[in-house]
C-alpha cells in the first residue's frame, strides 16, 4: 500500500489527465454540463417565484403592526366593520399615537377589473379606500411621483407595482369605476409590500361609489411596541360591544402566502427532481464513455502501479468538476434571467392581484449547486467503479 | 421493414448506453405529461361544451352584484335561450381550511344549463320538494363523508341570515357526478328561494349569470347585445364566452402557458442534447460498418433511413413509456393535496407527446444520419 502522499499525487495526476482530455470529448461533456445546468436553472428559477412572493408578503407587515377584522373573516374581502366598531378599536389600549390621535386606520377594500399588461386580459386589482391615518400606520409609505389624492374627490393614487403591471394607471390617465372617471394623481411605494399592488382613494368617496354607507372592512393599526399586541388584542376580544379578530400583520400576511408558496415549491421541486433523474442518466452516459475511451490509458496506468482507489476517486472528481461547472452555469442563467423579474399573480385569500418580483437568493444558489453536486456524485459513481475494476491484461490487449 | 432486425441489433450493441438514453428520454416525457396535467389543472377544463354558454358579470368586478330581475330581461333578448344566475356564498364547513364552492341556484334552470351535471331523477325530485335541500358533488361528499339525509352547517363569511346568524343549515338531498372527466364535482348547490328569503341584505341581487345562446356562431353579437341592454344603468355588465371567462381566471394567476412552455422548452433542449450526442457517438463508432453496408449495395437513402429509424425508435419508445408513467402518476390524483382539484391527464397530451417524441428522434438523428449518408465508401473502409 502506497503512502498517503503518494496516493494523493496519483489521484492528482489521474484527475489532471482526465480533465485535460475534456476538449477531445467536447460533445458528450457539454451535453452532461448543459443537462445539469438545465436542472439547476429550472430549480432555482421556479423556487425564486415562491421566494419573491413570500418576500413581498413578509415586507407587508411590521412586527409592531396589527390588523383588525370582523370575527370569522379570513381576509379583508370577507370582513365588515361599522364606523362605531372602528371608533372602539381606535380607543383600545396599546396603540401608538401621533398628534392626530391613535394610529388606527379604518379601510375599505374592493376590487376592480383592469387589464393586465402581460396578458391583456382583465385582472382583479385591489382598490382601497383610506383616511388620513393610513399614511401614518405604514412606516414605509412614500409618494414617488405626483401628489396624494384630495379628500372628498374622485382621485386615486396607485402603487408602483400596480402601475407597472396593469394598463392605464399612469399619472394623468383616468380609470373608470362604475359611471365615474377617477384621475390618477400620484404613485407611491410601500417598502415592497402588497400595498404597492393597490390603488388608493378616499374612503368616503369609495363608500359612496359602492353604496357602503359608513362602513369599513378592516382597521390597520400601529402598536406602541411589538409587545403591546397582547394587551391590544385582549382589550378588543373581551369588549362585548364588538366581535372582532385581531391579528399581527406579520401572521396575517404569512397565512396568505402559505398556499401559493407551498404550491410553487411542491411543483418546482417535483419538476426539478424529474429533470435531475434525466440529468443523472446524461452524466452517467458521459462518464461511462469517458471511461471507455480511456480504457487503454487507465489500464496502462494501473500496469505502471497506480492504485484502483486513485482511479476511482479521480473519475468521481472529474464527474464532480463537470457537475459543479453545470451547476454554476445553471445558477448564473437563473440569476441573470429571473432575479428581479416582475410579475403579478392572484392571491386567492384576498381575491386580488399581488405584484412581486422573482428573487434568486444566495440560499437558492447554494441549493442549486448542492443538487448539481449530488447529480455529479451519482453520475460519477458507477463509471468510477467500472474504471477501477478494469481487468488490466484484457484492457491492455485492446491496443 | 426487412432491416428492422439490423436496427434492433444496432440498438442492442451497447445496451448500457441505449438504456441510459432511453431512460433520459423517458424522464423527459414523464415531465412533459406532468406539465400537461399542471397546465390543465390551472387553466381549468375548457371544453367545447361551453361554446354556447356566455358568462355575464358586473362590469366593475365580479364581486359587484347584479339584480335578479336581469334574468327576464336577458331571456327576452333574441337568440338567448336561457339565463341562470349564481352567487358566491363563501362558506366553510367546520374549519376555514375546508374550502369549496357553494352557490344558490334555481334547480330546474341550473340543471338545464349544465347537462354535464348528472343527478339521479329521484334526487332531483327530492331537491325540488325540499326548500333547504342542497346537492353536492361527489368529490366534496367523499371528502367530508356526507350522505343523503345529512344536515350540514355551513358558515358563510359573506351572507348572514335575517336573524343575524351566519351558519346556514342544509339538507343533503342529492349527490351529483360529472358526465365528463373535467366536470367540477366539488361544488355544493342549494336553492335560491331559500337563500333569498333568509338573507339579511342585498335581497334581489345575484352574483353572475350564465346564458345559453341558441346559435353559438352568434355568441359575439349576443354578448354585445346583452351589454348594450344594461348600458348606463347602475349595474353595467360585461359578457364573455364561458371559455374566455375561465381562461381569464387562469391568466389572473399568471401566464401559465408561457411558464410551462419555458420549462418544457428547457427540458427538451437538455434532453435533445443528451440524446443527440449519444446518437451521433453511436454512428461515429460505426463508420466502418456503414462503409461496408454501402460497399455491398445499400443506397444513401437506405443508410439515412436506418440511422433515423434507430433514433426515432429509441425516442418514441422512451416517449411512450414516459407518457404512460406520467399517466399513472396523474391517475393517483392531485399531488399537492387539494390545491389543484382539476389535476388529471388530458387526452390530447398523448398525441402531442408522441408527436414531440418523433420530432425528438428526428432532430437527434438527422445530423448523424446525414453524415452517414454522405460517407464515402473508400474513406470509411480506410478508417477501419
Amino acid at each position: 500500500m502506497a503512502g498517503p502522499i503518494n496516493w494523493f499525487s496519483q489521484v492528482f495526476s489521474v484527475t489532471k489527465f482526465g480533465l485535460l482530455s475534456i476538449p477531445q470529448r467536447r460533445g458528450s461533456v457539454s451535453a452532461a454540463v448543459i443537462g445539469i445546468a438545465g436542472v439547476v436553472a429550472v430549480l432555482v428559477g421556479v423556487l425564486s417565484i415562491a421566494v419573491g412572493f413570500r418576500k413581498t408578503m413578509d415586507a407587508s407587515g411590521a412586527p409592531d403592526a396589527a390588523i383588525v377584522l370582523r370575527s370569522g373573516a379570513n381576509s379583508e374581502m370577507e370582513s365588515g366593520l361599522l364606523r362605531e366598531d372602528t371608533r372602539i378599536i381606535s380607543d383600545a389600549h396599546g396603540l401608538a399615537r401621533s398628534d392626530k390621535g391613535p394610529l388606527a386606520s379604518p379601510e375599505l377594500f374592493v376590487i376592480i377589473n383592469l387589464p393586465k399588461r402581460s396578458t391583456g386580459t382583465d385582472a382583479n386589482v385591489p382598490l382601497r379606500g383610506v383616511e388620513e391615518q393610513a399614511f401614518h400606520v405604514r412606516d414605509q409609505f412614500k409618494i414617488v411621483e405626483g401628489r396624494r389624492f384630495d379628500p372628498g374627490k374622485n382621485e386615486v393614487i396607485v402603487g408602483i407595482g400596480a402601475a407597472r403591471q396593469f394598463a392605464g394607471l399612469d399619472i394623468g390617465k383616468t380609470i373608470k369605476v362604475g359611471r365615474y372617471d377617477w384621475p390618477v394623481v400620484g404613485t407611491f411605494s410601500a417598502g415592497g409590500g402588497t400595498a404597492e399592488s393597490e390603488i388608493w382613494t378616499d374612503a368616503t368617496v369609495l363608500q359612496g361609489a359602492y353604496h357602503r354607507g359608513d362602513s369599513f372592512q378592516s382597521v390597520y393599526t400601529k402598536l406602541s411596541s411589538p409587545a403591546a399586541f397582547d394587551q391590544f388584542k385582549d382589550t378588543l376580544t373581551t369588549d362585548p360591544r364588538v366581535s372582532v379578530k385581531v391579528l399581527r400583520q406579520t401572521e396575517y400576511y404569512a397565512d396568505q402566502s402559505t398556499a401559493v408558496t407551498k404550491l410553487i415549491t411542491t411543483l418546482g421541486v417535483m419538476i426539478a427532481f424529474l429533470m435531475a433523474i434525466g440529468a443523472v442518466f446524461g452524466a452517467l452516459n458521459t462518464m461511462y464513455s469517458a471511461v471507455s475511451t480511456r480504457t487503454r490509458e487507465i489500464a496502462t496506468l494501473r500496469a505502471l502501479g497506480f492504485g484502483s482507489g486513485a482511479v476511482l476517486v479521480s473519475v468521481m472528481l472529474e464527474s464532480l468538476v463537470l457537475a459543479i461547472m453545470g451547476g454554476v452555469v445553471g445558477a448564473t442563467i437563473a440569476y441573470v434571467a429571473f432575479n428581479g423579474f416582475e410579475t403579478a399573480t392572484m392571491n386567492f385569500q384576498s381575491f386580488s392581484q399581488v405584484t412581486f418580483a422573482f428573487r434568486v437568493t444566495r440560499q437558492l444558489l447554494v441549493q442549486g449547486i448542492v443538487w448539481a453536486t449530488i447529480i455529479g456524485l451519482i453520475g460519477g459513481l458507477f463509471p468510477a467503479v467500472r474504471a477501477s475494476r478494469l481487468p488490466i491484461a484484457a484492457a491492455l490487449r485492446e491496443l | 421493414m426487412k432491416f428492422a432486425h439490423l436496427i434492433w441489433s444496432n440498438l442492442k450493441r451497447k445496451k448500457l448506453r441505449t438504456s441510459l438514453t432511453l431512460l433520459s428520454v423517458l424522464v423527459a416525457f414523464i415531465l412533459f405529461g406532468i406539465l400537461a396535467c399542471i397546465r390543465q389543472a390551472l387553466s381549468g377544463g375548457i371544453t367545447l361544451e361551453g361554446a354556447d354558454r356566455l358568462v355575464v358579470r358586473q362590469k366593475v368586478s365580479i364581486i359587484n352584484l347584479l339584480p335578479e330581475s336581469y334574468k327576464a330581461r336577458m331571456e327576452r333578448i333574441p337568440g338567448v335561450a336561457l339565463a341562470v344566475h349564481q352567487t358566491w356564498f363563501g362558506g366553510v364547513y367546520q374549519d376555514p381550511k375546508n374550502f369549496f364552492m357553494q352557490t344558490p341556484v334555481e334547480p330546474e334552470d341550473f340543471l338545464n344549463m349544465h347537462p354535464e351535471i348528472i343527478l339521479p331523477a329521484e334526487q332531483k325530485k327530492a331537491w325540488l320538494q325540499t326548500r333547504t335541500g342542497a346537492i353536492v358533488g361527489r368529490k366534496t361528499a367523499d371528502k367530508f363523508h356526507w350522505k343523503i339525509g345529512d344536515k350540514v352547517p355551513i358558515r358563510s363569511n359573506i351572507w348572514t341570515k335575517s336573524d343575524g346568524n351566519n351558519v346556514w343549515e342544509f339538507d343533503i338531498v342529492g349527490i351529483y357526478t360529472g358526465r365528463d372527466k373535467n366536470t367540477d364535482t366539488t361544488a355544493m348547490l342549494f336553492r335560491y328561494d331559500y337563500f333569498e328569503e333568509a338573507r339579511a341584505r342585498s335581497k334581489g341581487e345575484v352574483g353572475w349569470y350564465t346564458i345559453r345562446v341558441k346559435d353559438p356562431s352568434r355568441a359575439t353579437e349576443i354578448s354585445k347585445r346583452v351589454d348594450q341592454e344594461f348600458e348606463n344603468s347602475s349595474y353595467e355588465t360585461k359578457t364573455e364566452p364561458e371559455g374566455a371567462f375561465i381562461q381569464g381566471w387562469a391568466k389572473q394567476i399568471g401566464n401559465i402557458a408561457l411558464i410551462t412552455a419555458a420549462i418544457v422548452g428547457a427540458v427538451f433542449f437538455t434532453i435533445l442534447l443528451v440524446a443527440g450526442n449519444t446518437m451521433s457517438q453511436a454512428v461515429r463508432e460505426r463508420t466502418g460498418e456503414l462503409g461496408v453496408l454501402k460497399a455491398i449495395g445499400f443506397t444513401n437513402a437506405q443508410v439515412l433511413g436506418m440511422v433515423l429509424a434507430e433514433s426515432c425508435l429509441l425516442a418514441v419508445l422512451g416517449g411512450a413509456l414516459g407518457l404512460g408513467i406520467a399517466w399513472l402518476i396523474a391517475s393517483g390524483g392531485d399531488p399537492t393535496g387539494g390545491l389543484l382539484p382539476q389535476f388529471y391527464f388530458p387526452h390530447q397530451a398523448v398525441l402531442s407527446g408522441l408527436a414531440f417524441s418523433l420530432g425528438l428522434g428526428i432532430a437527434a438523428g438527422i445530423f448523424p444520419a446525414i453524415s452517414a449518408m454522405r460517407l464515402r465508401v473508400g474513406d470509411a473502409l480506410r478508417r477501419m
